[in-house]
Parts: C-alpha cells; structure tokens; sequence
C-alpha cells in the first residue's frame, strides 16, 4: 500500500472546520487506549478530564482563569505564524513582561495611586516587546533564526527571574522564601467576588475581537498574511518584510508581556522563581488548533485550559499523574498538524504499482 | 565600581589559571568530553535528517524519550548497554511518529517539530515519574591500553564509556558516507532539489524517512548518554536544551559533520567552564553561569549567519520543505 497525497484545486473549507474536530476526537480516543494501558477506566478518566471541571462553578473560574494568558499569548503568536515568524519563546517574554511589570511595586512599594496598576500592565507590555525585540533585530541584522534565538532567550529570561527573586529581589521580611514582597491591592487586579477571576480575564476576552477586525479587516493585519503566504508579493505591494518581523514579534512580546503582568499582578500576587505552567509553550498548540483564527484560538484556548485542569481533577480523584496532561496536549497538536494535511489534500491509500504489475526479481528466481 | 571590575577580573584570571594547572586540567578534559557527547551525538544526527531536506526540531523531545527509556530498561534488565540501545530504538519510533506526518502527511515541519518536542517532553516525565530519586545502572568505561596512559588526553579520550567511542565513529561514519558514497550523494540531492532526485526515480519519501530515523536513533543515544553516564540517575527535563543547542550547532557546523563535532565541543567546553567556575566560586551570580550556554548559542548563531555568503553555500536548498510525488 502507498500513501498518497492529491492537491486540492481549493483548500476544503468543509475541512477547515472539521479538521480540529477530528483532532480532538483522535485525541481522546487514544489518551482513552493511554488510559486503559496504565490501568485506569478510560470513561472515567476522560470524564474526569473533559467533563468534570465544567460541572462546578469554581472550576469554570478557573478554566476562563487558565485560559486568559494561553488567549492572550496565541492570538500574538498567530500573528507571527501567519507571516512565517516562529517566535517559540513566547514563555520568556511572559517571565519578561512579568518581571518589567513589577518595578512599581517591588521597587517602589509606598507608590500607590490609581496609576499604579495601568503603569504595571504598560511596563509589562513593554518587557514583553522589548524582549521579543531581541530575536527580531537577530533576525533582521544577521539573519539569525529566530526559532532558536527566541527559545535561547526562554531559558535567558526563566534564569534572570531566578536570579531577581533569590536576590535583589526578594522580600526583606519573607523569612529567606525566594519570592517577592507581596502586591498590594492598590497593585493588583480586581478580582470577582469569592473567586480568583480577576479582570484582566475580560481584557484577554475583549483582545478577541479586536484581533479578528486586526487581522481580517484592516491592512496593516492582511500585509502580515501576505509576507507569509507570498513574500514576493509582498515585496511587490511594498511591505517591508523588517518592519514586519519587528511589528510581529514585538507584538506578541506585548501580548505575552502582558498576560506575564497580569498572571502575577493577578492569581500569584507576588513574583516567584516559577510563574508559569508552560503557558508559553501550550499556547503554540493552542495557536495552531485554533487555525490561527481568533475566534478559533478563543476555543482553542479553553480546550487546553480545560486539559490542564482536567490533569488535576485526574490526579486528585483517581491518582492519575499530572503529567499526562502535556502527553495530551502534545497528542494534539500532532494530531491538528496531521489533520491539516485535509485541507489542502485528498489522502488517498493506493496499492504498491510496482508490486503488483511485475513481479520483484526473487519471485521471479523462484517461477524460474 | 572600577576597582571591583578589576578585583573581578584578577579573579577570572586566577581562575582560569586554576583550570589549566596540571592536577586540574586532566580531570577538566575529562568533565568536558562527557559534556560535548550528548549534544555531538544529537547535532550529527540532526545533521543527516536536514541534509535529506528535513528540519526536525523534535531533537529535544527525541533526547529526553531516550534519556528515559535507557534508565528505565538498563534499570529493569541490570544491563547498561541494553538501556543505551533502548534508547537509541526509542529515539528512532519517536523520530518515525515525526516522519510520518511530515514526510508522508506533508505536515508544517516547523509545528510539527515542535509537537515532537512538547510530547516527548511530557511523555518521558510520565514515563519517568517512579524512577525519580532512583539510582541508575551507569555504563562503565572501557580502558584503551597504551593509548588511555597518554597525559591529559589520554584519560579524556580513551578510557571511556562505549558510546564516547561511538560519537566519533558515528561523525566519521557520516562524513564519510555523505561526501565518498552514492548514498551519500542521493542523501545530498533529496535535500538540495526533492524534484530532481524524484524524476531520477529515487523515492525522495523513503529515503528522508532514513534520514529522520537516524536522526532519532543519534539523538536517542544521546539521551541515552545522560541518563546512563553523566548523572545515572532520571531528573524531569534532564535534556536541558541540550536538543536545542545541538540544533544550534548544526547551522554553527554549516552542515558539515567534523565541524558539528567541533561545535559540540565548544559548547561542552561552554557548560564545564561554567560548572567550574560555579564550583570555584567566581563572584557572579550562579544564575548568570547558567546563561552561558544559551547566551553561547546566540552568540554563535549570529556569528554565523551574518555571513551570507557561507550560509547559502551550505544550506540545504530544499529544507523545511515538504515534498508530495505528483506520481
């Protein structure tokens, strides 16, 4: 049998929609055969995965909670995606935008006024930016892959995190603890009552729409796709494929930044050596199952915020390893790649020819 | 402030004169071999897989599968050499996974690359979650005689663990082949012009799907490397970034192999240095020692890509490109 693959005239628009869809489906079919292979009931460990955290209040709190930053960060990304610019590091300009964000209030404690908190979300976008500069200016002046820069600079930014929170600083009254002193309220964000939401949920929300119109309605959104999907044209139309890689990844610098300011100046309240569950990373997958779409990426990004809170619940109730949640999420993202290929292709499963119009030189030999 | 640069500067140079005095350089050399084989092994591979016109960047997804799957046989069986070659299978099934969607499904090689490393980063911490705190089996070394009594490089090079050896017989098996053979040639014009090698009839799919598997087999072993010699005990991303930077240093390498072996070294070099000068307590923060590495890298890669002329000599002309047979 041969794989093989026949172009579409049009990518399936059918597909498009359904391809995340089977993804999905394949992907709990097999964490389901996973499941069972590690001996647990598989039913009841996905409906512990999938199913349980929606039942309760609290839990879909948190769900929109851990789904903000993935939102926030993947509609960046996508942007970079779609004009061919693989910023990986969207982790470290996080750390990066959370670490600029808590100047005021780690360095100027007394400071608090209605300034504060709005300084604290700027100066995290703007860590974010300028630190999703770095591999853009890499790029533009010496060519340097921005793949590997900006996964370099990932491992960089985690570093001087560790560094500022067991030094300089640390929190003078926090009995020798690695963490910052903590926010007050004046330096944190509004939070629901009698839960951990806090507002900067809606921002992440409201960051939806605003990047749909960006990117389908306006020009500046459409030159980014051109210079990804046909460079020259690009180049014909005038875009400047520097200002772009500037543009695209500074861009999702600030919005990783941001979701970094506002992860501490919101859930965590404090700065710490660790401030994210691999937000960063899960949020490529979910960029990539959302089609780089933001309503999809909306979608996306609850799906995986789900499988992080899924991983718990498994692990709380049936004993099952939180590491299988990134098992999961990887899965998918193979899964989503692989149903891409949908889109633009008929797959077709074809017998060998050659096997089966002559015979091979051994079957020959023995007919001989 | 200029008087503690200078303070800080007669401490470097005590330093480095610490590490190249004759009781401490030997031990150094050695320290620095282990360190250079992993990311040798993983780069060569790598080497291979984007020489046929792949970019895999699941290295560090491939290394930490191996790296798991090795302490866990050679654990199971008592037998280290069984455990090295678990992982280096291992490497290749993952790398076969990445294959499949890439080479035959046409898939983005970048994302899918990526989906590699995020598995098999979460797979080797499931997998490996009740061997942490567990002591490994560790693979001995074997004693070259006469060669093995030779000062400083000796001990270093030839009183080693098996897969040391086979680093260098891999690179100078690979260099060979890529340049002196036929295979090696079709190898070279899968990756430079997919359509030239298809209408000569090679099957361009078959033979990236070798490369691919080497590449896995190489950085498995790799990850066999950390797992059963350099700590004999299961940490949770033990792999550190080390798939990274062997990617790294095949650009670095201009995709030649005995240059990659080079480069590994150097970065080997970059990461003992650090260790030492931790160990020696050098006045900066350990944090900023631990950036080296990856600062390294940068460093490197800009180095490198600024000259144009070099890069598009050697780049594989059809990598990152996906190839589907009109036939």
């Amino acid at each position: 049998m041969q794989l093989e693959l026949v172009k579409r005239d049009a990518p399936s628009s059918k597909m498009l929609v359904a391809a995340p869809f089977m993804a999905l489906g394949l992907t709990v079919l097999t964490s389901g055969v996973m499941f069972a292979v590690m001996g647990f009931n598989p039913v009841a460990a996905l409906y512990e995965y999938f199913i349980a955290p929606l039942t309760e209040l609290w839990s879909v709190y948190e769900l929109l909670l851990k789904a903000g930053p993935l939102i926030l960060i993947a509609l960046g990304l996508a942007v970079c995606y779609r004009a061919n610019i693989w910023n990986i590091g969207a982790e470290g300009q996080f750390t990066m935008g959370a670490i600029f964000g808590s100047i005021p209030p780690i360095l100027f404690p007394e400071w608090t006024s209605w300034a504060t908190l709005p300084l604290m979300l700027i100066l995290g976008m703007v860590g974010g930016a300028l630190y999703g500069g770095i591999p853009a200016f890499l790029k533009v002046k010496f060519r340097a892959n921005e793949i590997l820069t900006s996964l370099m600079l990932a491992y960089i930014a985690l570093l001087i995190l560790d560094y500022l929170v067991r030094g300089p600083w640390r929190d003078p009254g926090g009995f020798n603890f690695p963490e910052s002193r903590n926010f007050s309220d004046e330096q944190s964000l509004a939070t629901l009552e009698g839960s951990r939401l806090h507002v900067g949920i809606l921002i992440a929300f409201a960051a939806v729409p605003v990047m749909w119109f960006f990117m389908s309605r306006t020009l500046a959104g459409h030159a980014f796709k051109v210079v990804g999907e046909a460079p020259r044209a690009a180049r014909f139309a005038g875009f400047s494929s520097k200002v772009l890689t500037y543009a695209a990844l500074m861009f999702s610098g600030a919005l990783a930044g941001l979701a970094g300011i506002m992860e501490v100046a919101g859930p965590i309240g404090e700065l710490r050596p660790t401030i994210s569950p691999g937000y960063g990373f899960t949020a490529i997958i979910v960029a990539f199952l959302g089609r780089l779409n933001p309503w999809g990426i909306m979608l996306a990004g609850l799906l995986l915020s789900l499988s992080y809170l899924g991983g718990e619940a498994a692990q709380i109730t049936l004993g099952l390893s939180d590491k299988m949640a990134r098992v999961v999420q990887g899965m998918l993202l193979f899964f989503v790649l692989g149903c891409d290929t949908l889109v633009r292709y008929h797959v077709r499963l074809k017998p060998n020819p050659k096997v089966a119009s002559t015979p091979t030189a051994s079957e020959a030999a023995d007919a001989a | 402030m200029l008087l503690e640069f200078f303070s800080f500067l007669r401490e470097l140079a005590s330093f480095f004169v610490y590490i190249f005095s004759p009781t401490i350089l030997p031990g150094v050399l050695v320290t620095v071999v282990g360190s250079a084989t992993p990311i040798a092994l993983a780069a060569t591979g790598e080497l291979v897989v984007e020489r046929s016109g792949v970019l895999n960047l699941g290295v560090e997804g491939m290394m930490i599968i191996g790296a798991v799957v090795a302490f866990g046989v050679s654990l199971g069986t008592g037998n280290p050499y069984l455990g090295a070659l678990a992982g280096g299978f291992a490497g290749i099934g993952t790398a076969l996974l990445f294959g499949f969607f890439t080479v035959y499904l046409a898939s983005n090689q970048v994302a899918t690359g990526l989906a590699l490393t995020l598995l098999g980063l979460g797979l080797a911490g499931l997998i490996g979650e009740s061997f942490v705190g567990t002591p490994g089996v560790r693979l001995e070394a074997i004693t070259i005689p006469v060669l093995s009594s030779i000062p400083f490089i000796g001990p270093a090079l030839f009183d080693r663990d098996i897969l040391v050896y086979l680093s260098f017989a891999i690179v100078a098996g690979v260099s060979y082949t890529m340049f002196k053979t036929r295979v090696g040639l079709i190898l070279r014009a899968t990756g430079e012009n997919a359509e030239a090698a298809h209408a000569l009839g090679r099957n361009v799919r078959l033979i990236r799907m070798g490369a691919v598997a080497f590449g896995g087999l190489c950085a498995g072993l790799g990850g066999a490397y950390l797992s059963l010699v350099l700590t004999a005990q299961w940490t949770e991303g033990m792999s550190a970034g080390r798939g990274w930077i062997a990617l790294a240093i095949v650009v670095f390498a201009t995709w030649l192999p005995w240059r990659a072996l080079a480069g590994a070294y150097l970065f080997g070099g970059v990461i003992i240095l650090q260790l030492h000068a931790q160990a020696y307590g050098l006045s900066i923060p350990s944090q900023a020692m631990n950036m080296l590495p990856y600062i390294a890298t940068i460093v490197a890669l800009v180095l490198l890509s600024r000259n144009q002329a070099v890069m598009r000599r050697n780049t594989p002309a059809a990598l990152g490109r996906a190839f589907v047979p009109d036939r």
